[in-house]
């Protein structure tokens, strides 16, 4: 509370572009949490709530005879625009409202603030709500050819950016473990992400590994030999580096890399070629200034697509997926994906390939499930990404969004494929940048076991869950024949929206 | 000329056709005066019908004596025939260029074609302008309906009847039409119920370089103001291209001598430009190979989608003048008939709840397009793929189509019909069996006599079983005015049209029956509903007696 400096203020319009083009005058609260509009004159009173933890960056523009504007975008893409009469008072909100959108700490998140309506006990039980552990074994696994490892369950022999519980190939010993683990960046050895039931067909993920020009781990070489054992149909498996070659012989030079042919026995070895996240970055700041620009010409609008170059990336991270799915489903061959550290690109791909192979994920509690286990558990950094803290802007990258939007390309493509909707989507990605639950604060299942989130903090997906029907699709059937099997969409660069 | 004559091979056995989403096909192929047929002569696989109007270019391919014939059609399917022996691809191929070609009106199919189906409303008579007027007279008394144009003479492209001010008589209308091109003075296109406020349209006043004036076609707009009201005049060219046309003897309307209209400029191409632009856009969306970066330069570069923000915005601003400012509009470009047009027709689908009925769309198409003198038939006798000079050719009336499915997208409940309903008549425009697109207007077709000699397609399309096809399955009236956006984003690629051969639309179908499965059932729901609240109602009013003893 101590960062508010203006609790209220008086006669102060509102310009929301998209509701309507004509002001509405209020009154501006400022508390703890949210920012409230509410309107003076309407019977209604209609409210407009931000809440700051979305409030993505606020500028002040020059006053002019009618006031002060004051702009405020949001992480979800919504822009107000406040004109406030007195210039002192703009700038105070202004002062106010950088603060209270910038935490400096975990606890100022909103989550620790946030009660839902329930009791402890409730909300202990909604946590168990999603179990991976119930995942893993829906996929079949452990069995005779992956098992669970105790590894790194207090986060210490490998990585601290990894989940406790891992599932690797009953073959490779502790030390084979251990000796890989040291030869990757931030020792995120390969580990199971999805296996498939049919065909013993798996995905496997990590980061890079520390091969430099020369260098070779032979614990590493019997992990991927052990990962090709384990899948008893076939006798080579797949290495995909999901970053363009510039960038991954670039990482050679600082004692990176991929991996070597020769060196591993088996292996074909892939790139794939999807920006790193500061491309990324840039194309989603330029794709938002071409949708935010006032009444564009068809050609400023198409040519400022184009050169944000969004929908290129959005392809190559589909063509991605679908490149490991056919692997997986057709060939009946096991993947190891990776990109520099194996918490970006690879979990884009990774889930991506899920979603097209698994009908499972096309479906409420398989997505949430999805999301849980490759982006949440595997490390993927959910609070420097979505700039959840006052913290670096380069950390900052619209990844999961660009997951999310994956998903809806396909949906588009297969309307009766998904349980979901675009709603259901929508709220995700909004819940992501709002931290009013606990699941996305930190960076790795460490820090949050940490921040006791279970203890403190509600969770999205019994929220999401008990709200189903808002997010239902009702185009879809569970024995319609788009929803079985294996999706086979087309990119060719028409079919994106 | 009989048509055996340009037949040199009339059928040939073993042709394999190949075309999108279909199985390939084996079976003989067969040329008649007016289609191209292949059949496989059994019977659970589909033949080929193609009229050769649908035919837009062929190109031929030999290998060995294997030839191969890639037809382009001008719905932009593009189907291939491997033909075995040289000669007679050649012969099949040389007859099709021919076939395809033929400019005798005399020749053409509708005046062939019998129909299979029985009609039960003669589509010839459904759309009269007597019955047009009777509505408009239900609603006002300050126009009339004058057959100045009875024997075409005043104006060759207008119909013999058309709907002017009460107050003007017959003779100021002939010297406002030898001021305006092409004889079109201002005629009622619309009539605002609301509010009174009326759409006009006409060809470009005669102004010329030494600024022309005529007292009788000031007379006659201004008849359509209220006292003290103002008025606007939407010339769809850009104010440069109007001064140009000084130059040919055509112009505006100055300040000076329409003092109680304001004149606003819109800048809708030119009908060269859009065949162009019709061509740039059906490439790009034939090259499958493209990167994303170049698929966008290239939707980009064919400027389509530019056009349809353009039409769109000026139909939204005549609406606008109509409706929020309370105002008369008069619309024109050059000569009238196809900026002017679009503009008219699409405010209308904007302002009038009932141009959104599948009945009401077929008359603003007989109105403001059959009616009103849009060249079809010069229009549309080429598509995207001709490799011969355009003369006349112009995507005019797809353009407009495309905009009413960019309205429909936008406002998916509120349309009586499907995008079927526009795909449709985009075929129909182009090659048909009917009579309704032949000719460039009123005068022509009548002419021909093709009331007598042609079936009509909306003979075809008043089916029943046509209109279930036809009719959108989430329509519900909206008497409302309906605003679309027409923010670049919101502005989509016509799938159905542009990528309807080129992607399989298999789900998309799956979910659009689907939705009709969902919306059965949920009237089986309701009726079931309502069956058993009367049950009830019954019971309850019935109750009484029984516990009397």
């Amino acid at each position: 509370m101590e960062h508010i400096r203006l609790p209220k203020v008086e006669k102060v319009r509102l310009i929301d572009k998209i509701s309507s083009r004509r002001a509405s005058v209020g009154t501006l609260y400022l508390t703890a949490t949210h920012t409230i509009f509410v309107e003076n004159e309407s019977e209604i009173r209609t409210e407009t709530w931000v809440l700051h933890s979305l409030v993505c960056s606020v500028e002040k523009q020059a006053t002019t005879t009618t006031g002060s504007p004051l702009l405020v975008h949001c992480k979800n893409y919504q822009a107000l625009r406040f004109i406030i009469p007195q210039e002192r008072d703009c700038h105070d909100v202004h002062v106010s409202l950088l603060r209270l959108s910038r935490p400096e700490r975990y606890e100022e998140l909103y989550c620790f603030s946030f009660h839902a309506n329930s009791d402890k006990e409730v909300r202990g039980q909604a946590w168990d709500f999603l179990s991976l552990k119930a995942e893993y074994s829906r996929m079949g696994v452990p069995n005779h050819l992956w098992i669970l490892s105790p590894v790194n369950r207090d986060y210490k022999v490998c990585t601290d950016t990894y989940p406790a519980e891992l599932y690797v190939p009953k073959s490779a010993t502790h030390p084979v473990i251990v000796g890989s683990s040291k030869f990757r960046s931030r020792g995120r050895f390969p580990t199971l992400s999805y296996y498939c039931k049919e065909n013993h067909a798996a995905i496997c993920r990590s980061s890079q590994p520390l091969s430099g020009f020369s260098a070779r781990c032979l614990e590493d070489e019997q992990m991927l030999e052990a990962i090709v054992r384990s899948n008893p149909r076939s006798d080579f498996m797949y290495v995909v580096d999901t970053r363009p070659k510039l960038n991954a012989i670039a990482n050679r030079a600082a004692g990176k890399g991929y991996e070597n042919e020769d060196n591993y026995s088996n292996i074909k070895f892939q790139f794939i070629g999807i920006e790193n996240i500061h491309v990324m970055r840039n194309s989603l700041q330029k794709m938002l200034e071409v949708s935010e620009a006032w009444s564009p010409s068809m050609s400023e609008f198409l040519e400022g697509l184009e050169s944000s170059g969004w929908l290129k990336h959005i392809k190559a991270v589909l063509d991605a997926g679908i490149f490991i799915a056919k692997a997986v489903a057709e060939d009946g061959v096991s993947v190891l994906v990776h990109c520099s550290d194996g918490w970006d690109r690879t979990a884009q791909v990774c889930s991506v390939a899920s979603v097209l192979l698994d009908p499972y994920y096309r479906t409420l509690k398989g997505l949430m499930v999805l999301i849980e286990r490759d982006w949440v558990s595997f490390g993927h950094k959910f609070s420097h990404r979505y700039n959840h803290l006052d913290g670096d802007p380069k950390e900052v990258s619209p990844v999961i969004d660009q997951f999310l939007e994956c998903v809806w390309q396909l949906s588009e493509q297969f309307p009766c494929a998904f349980e979901y909707n675009e709603r259901f989507l929508i709220t995700i990605h909004n819940h992501i940048y709002s931290c009013q639950y606990g699941n996305f604060i930190g960076n790795n299942q460490k820090e949050r076991t940490e921040l006791r989130h279970q203890e403190k903090t509600h969770s999205l997906w019994t929220y999401l869950w008990e709200n189903r029907t808002d997010h239902i699709n009702p185009l879809y059937r569970p024995d319609h024949s788009q929803t079985q099997g294996v999706l086979r969409p087309v990119t060719a660069p028409y079919c994106f929206k | 000329m009989e048509f055996a004559e340009l037949i040199k091979t009339p059928r040939v056995d073993g042709v394999v056709l190949r075309r999108p989403f279909l199985p390939t096909v084996e079976g003989t192929l067969c040329l008649t005066g007016h289609h191209l047929i292949l059949s496989s002569r059994q019977d659970n696989t589909e033949e080929l019908w193609l009229l050769h109007a649908n035919i837009d270019a062929i190109e031929k391919r030999f290998v060995g004596s294997l030839g191969t014939i890639i037809v382009k059609c001008k719905d932009l399917r593009v189907i291939q025939l491997d033909i075995p022996g040289m000669e007679e691809c050649l012969n099949i191929a040389s007859s099709i260029e021919v076939l395809s070609t033929l400019d005798s009106v005399s020749l053409m199919y509708p005046l062939f074609y019998r129909p299979m189906f029985q009609v039960i409303e003669d589509g010839w008579k459904s759309f009269l302008p007597e019955d047009a007027f009777k509505d408009l007279e239900s609603m006002t008394e300050e126009w009339r309906l004058s057959d100045v144009n009875k024997d075409y003479s005043v104006c060759s492209s207008y119909p013999p009847l058309v709907a002017v001010p009460k107050d003007v008589d017959d003779d100021t209308l002939r010297k406002a039409a030898a001021f305006r091109h092409g004889g079109r003075f201002p005629v009622l296109s619309y009539y605002h119920k609301k509010n009174g406020m009326v759409m006009m349209r006409s060809g470009q006043p005669l102004t010329g370089t030494n600024g022309r004036r005529c007292k009788e076609d000031e007379k006659l707009i201004n008849a359509t103001l209220r006292a003290g009201k103002r008025g606007y005049i939407i010339d769809t060219r850009t104010v440069s291209v109007a001064q140009q046309a000084k130059a040919r003897g055509g112009g505006f309307e100055s300040e000076a001598n329409y003092p109680q209209w304001r004149r606003i400029h819109k800048a809708i191409e030119r009908s060269s430009i859009l065949q162009e632009s019709l061509i740039k856009l059906v490439e790009a969306c034939n090259d499958q190979s493209h990167s994303m970066d170049r698929w966008l330069s290239k939707l980009e570069a064919s400027n389509w989608q530019t056009h349809v923000k353009e039409i769109l915005t000026s139909a939204c601003l005549a609406a606008q003048c109509i409706d929020r400012e309370g105002a008369s509009v008069l619309v024109h470009g050059t000569e009238g008939t196809d900026s002017t047009l679009q503009v008219t027709s699409l405010a209308q689908i904007i302002l009038d709840p009932a141009c959104r009925t599948i009945q009401g769309f077929q008359a603003l198409v007989e109105r403001e397009w059959l009616q009103a003198g849009h060249p079809f038939q010069q229009r549309c006798s080429q598509s995207a793929y001709s490799n011969s000079k355009p003369r006349c050719e112009a995507p005019v009336f797809l353009l407009f189509l495309d905009c009413v499915w960019q309205i429909l997208r936008q406002f998916p409940c509120s349309f009586q019909f499907s995008q079927h309903f526009l795909v449709l008549l985009f075929e129909h425009t182009y090659a048909s069996q009917f009579g309704t697109f032949m000719g460039n207007s009123a005068s022509e077709r009548s002419k021909l006599n093709l009331s007598q000699k042609t079936v009509s397609l909306w003979s075809w399309v008043n089916r029943p079983q046509e209109v279930e096809r036809l009719s959108n399955p989430l329509y519900e009236a909206n008497c409302l005015v309906i605003w679309p956006s027409v923010a670049p984003q919101s502005l989509l690629l016509w799938e159905g049209v542009f990528l309807r051969w080129k992607r399989s639309s298999r789900c998309l179908d799956e979910a659009y029956d689907e939705m009709v499965h969902i919306i059965q059932y949920n009237k089986e729901l309701q009726n079931k509903v309502n069956n058993l609240r009367r049950q009830l109602a019954q019971l309850e009013t019935e109750e009484p007696l029984l516990q009397t003893p």
